[in-house]
């Protein structure tokens, strides 16, 4: 009797690629869809061939680049052997099949099993003239500079937290952009009370030392504890305003100014979890990243029978750990599929892969120490300030509902108000919508719920081709 | 004077791979160049302050995410059509908008 089956992944980046690089090696050939026009995913991200670009991998990726061009060679050898469809977004997953749009085409593709490897965004946190022009994400300034050759502006600040602040504003620096200054969130006594865990990695711990003595050597200013109070500017980005956290309120000769017409932003990772939701996949609150995230066994496998997830959309840890994740996950396909038996050497593979990723653990764990999301942060959030880009949704109105109406849920929230609602489905405001009610309540972020994901989880242009179905293989 | 120059400059600077193929395409009924390995977005960043205006309070945008999340830079085409600017590869002669096209009006 022939069995059908059909792997699909998607994503490709660290996790995806290696997941498709696992299942080729014992003769199954996944699809794999990708948002990308090519393989790398967001850190390793490539340039447009069309383009020509002529810097080196080593300048693009810096210390990471062999990792980089590895991943890029694997892909470009395995592309014979998979069904890669790029410029491909997943909009919905139905009982084993999914719903894409490809180039202009609605498209269904079955499967049987399905890995999810679709990455993280920046967390963001707003603050007062997020909305301006000259306001992007740290991963946007990133790819702008890193995909383009761009700067996102002639005197560019980074703000919030997190490993990413220093190494975008390292990588301005180092292109000859001007970095007015670096603007840390998160203090000093707290970055050196996590060193032990960073040391779980010293590698990664030397190459953050490395980024921060780079930016000194090159005159960088760099301040941390710092309460970020808003940007100036009335049409785009002319400057920022903020003071040192434990300056008193009130307190007019403690605030800082600093004139700039572009500012990076960001708050360390979120993971990219709505297509695990549609799916119904059973989430649970992760303390690490203060966030819901996919329910998985040891090896990635969901609570929804032939899915998985891998990588920075199950539970940021970095691309490192993505690979070995995204590895893990094909395994546990291929174990799933019989194509490999439970004493095979997968298994001895997946304990290695285990142990390597607990140290990464423990040194994500230090970095969460070090670089924290600021508690009670949106008590310094005016009643004015846009939450939700999208809808603009002001903290006023979130905090009136949020009182006058006893709302206590988030998801109830966004019924009444609309925020993340929008054409991002919270992926840009759903932290801070979070936070705000956990803040208001005085309840732990955990209880004021997730926002739930809605298909299509990417807004769908009109005008698009009709259905057509991917013939499913028999094997 | 000085106010309108600044306004009309771009946001983004390009630093480094300025020797690429230029591409002419039309932004707002104006020639404009970008350059061959960009996408929408980069190309009007660098020659324009913002891509769009918000739908509620019309204030200038200028996209956020740069990597199709926040969904912050759809634009149109003379068409009428929506495009991703971030996530769209420029190519010569596109016609693009950064507010809607006007529809027209059936009179009785």
């Amino acid at each position: 009797m022939t069995k059908h089956r059909q792997v699909v992944i998607i994503g490709a980046g660290p996790a995806g690629v290696r997941a498709a690089e696992t299942l080729v090696q014992e003769g199954v050939q996944p699809i794999v869809l990708d948002e990308g026009a090519l393989w790398g995913g967001q850190i390793y991200r490539q340039p447009l061939p069309s383009g020509k670009f002529k810097r080196s991998k080593r300048t693009l990726y810096g210390f990471e680049w062999a990792k980089a061009d590895h991943l890029h060679q694997t892909m470009a050898r395995l592309q014979p052997l998979v069904d890669y469809r790029p410029e491909t977004v997943v909009w919905n997953v139905e009982e084993k099949s999914l719903d894409v749009l490809s180039k202009g085409e609605l498209e269904r593709v079955p499967f049987t099993h399905l890995i999810i490897a679709s990455g993280a965004t920046d967390r963001i946190l707003p603050l007062p003239g997020w909305t301006l022009p000259g306001c992007f994400t740290m991963g946007g300034a990133q790819i702008a500079l890193k995909a383009y050759g761009c700067a996102i502006g002639r005197k560019v600040v980074f703000a919030g937290t997190g490993p990413l602040l220093y190494l975008v504003a390292y990588q301005y620096a180092k292109a000859g952009a001007h970095v007015v200054a670096v603007l840390d969130t998160s203090d000093w006594s707290r970055q050196r009370a996590a060193v032990p865990r960073l040391l779980h990695l010293p590698g990664v711990f030397a190459k953050g030392l490395y980024y921060l003595a780079a930016l000194r050597r090159r005159g960088v200013r760099v301040e941390r504890n710092v309460r970020l109070l808003g940007l100036e500017g009335q049409e785009s980005v002319e400057g920022i305003r903020w003071t040192y956290r434990n300056a008193k309120p009130g307190t007019e000769e403690n605030i800082q100014q600093l004139e700039c017409d572009a500012v990076g932003i960001g708050y360390g990772l979120r993971p990219e979890t709505q297509l695990a939701d549609v799916a119904r996949c059973r989430f649970v609150y992760s303390e690490r990243d203060r966030c819901w995230i996919p329910e998985t066994d040891a090896a990635g496998r969901t609570s929804v029978a032939g899915i998985y997830v891998a990588g920075d959309g199950a539970s940021i840890a970095g691309a490192d750990a993505a690979e070995l994740a995204g590895k893990r996950a094909g395994l546990a396909v291929l174990h799933d599929l019989d194509v490999i038996a439970a004493q095979h050497d997968a298994l001895h593979t997946m304990q290695e892969i285990n142990r390597k990723l607990d140290r990464i653990t423990r040194f994500r764990e230090g970095i969460e120490h070090a670089f924290p999301m600021p508690e009670g942060i949106s008590t310094d959030w005016p009643d004015d300030l846009t939450i939700c880009r999208c809808e603009e949704v002001s903290a006023g109105t979130l905090r009136t509902c949020i009182q006058a109406g006893g709302i206590t849920e988030i998801n109830r929230l966004k019924a009444v108000t609309r925020v993340g609602m929008g054409r991002c489905q919270g992926r840009m405001c759903g932290t801070a919508a979070t936070v705000l009610m956990s803040d208001e309540l005085g309840l732990p972020l955990k209880e004021v719920g997730r926002l739930r994901a809605q298909a299509p989880i990417k807004p769908l242009p009109a005008f698009c081709q009709s259905t057509k179905s991917t013939p499913s293989s028999s094997v | 004077m000085q106010a309108d120059s600044v306004a009309r400059a771009g946001q983004f600077v390009r630093v480094a791979e300025q020797d690429r193929q230029h591409l002419h395409f039309m932004l707002d009924g104006e020639d404009v160049t970008g350059l061959a390995g960009d996408t929408v977005l980069i190309a009007i960043l660098a020659c324009r302050p913002a891509v769009r205006r918000s739908d509620f309070s019309a204030m200038p945008r200028a996209g956020f995410c740069l990597m199709g999340a926040c969904q912050d830079c759809w634009i149109w085409n003379e068409e009428g059509r929506r495009i991703r600017a971030c996530t769209t590869p420029l190519q010569a002669g596109m016609r693009l908008l950064t507010a809607p096209p006007s529809i027209p009006i059936a009179h009785d």
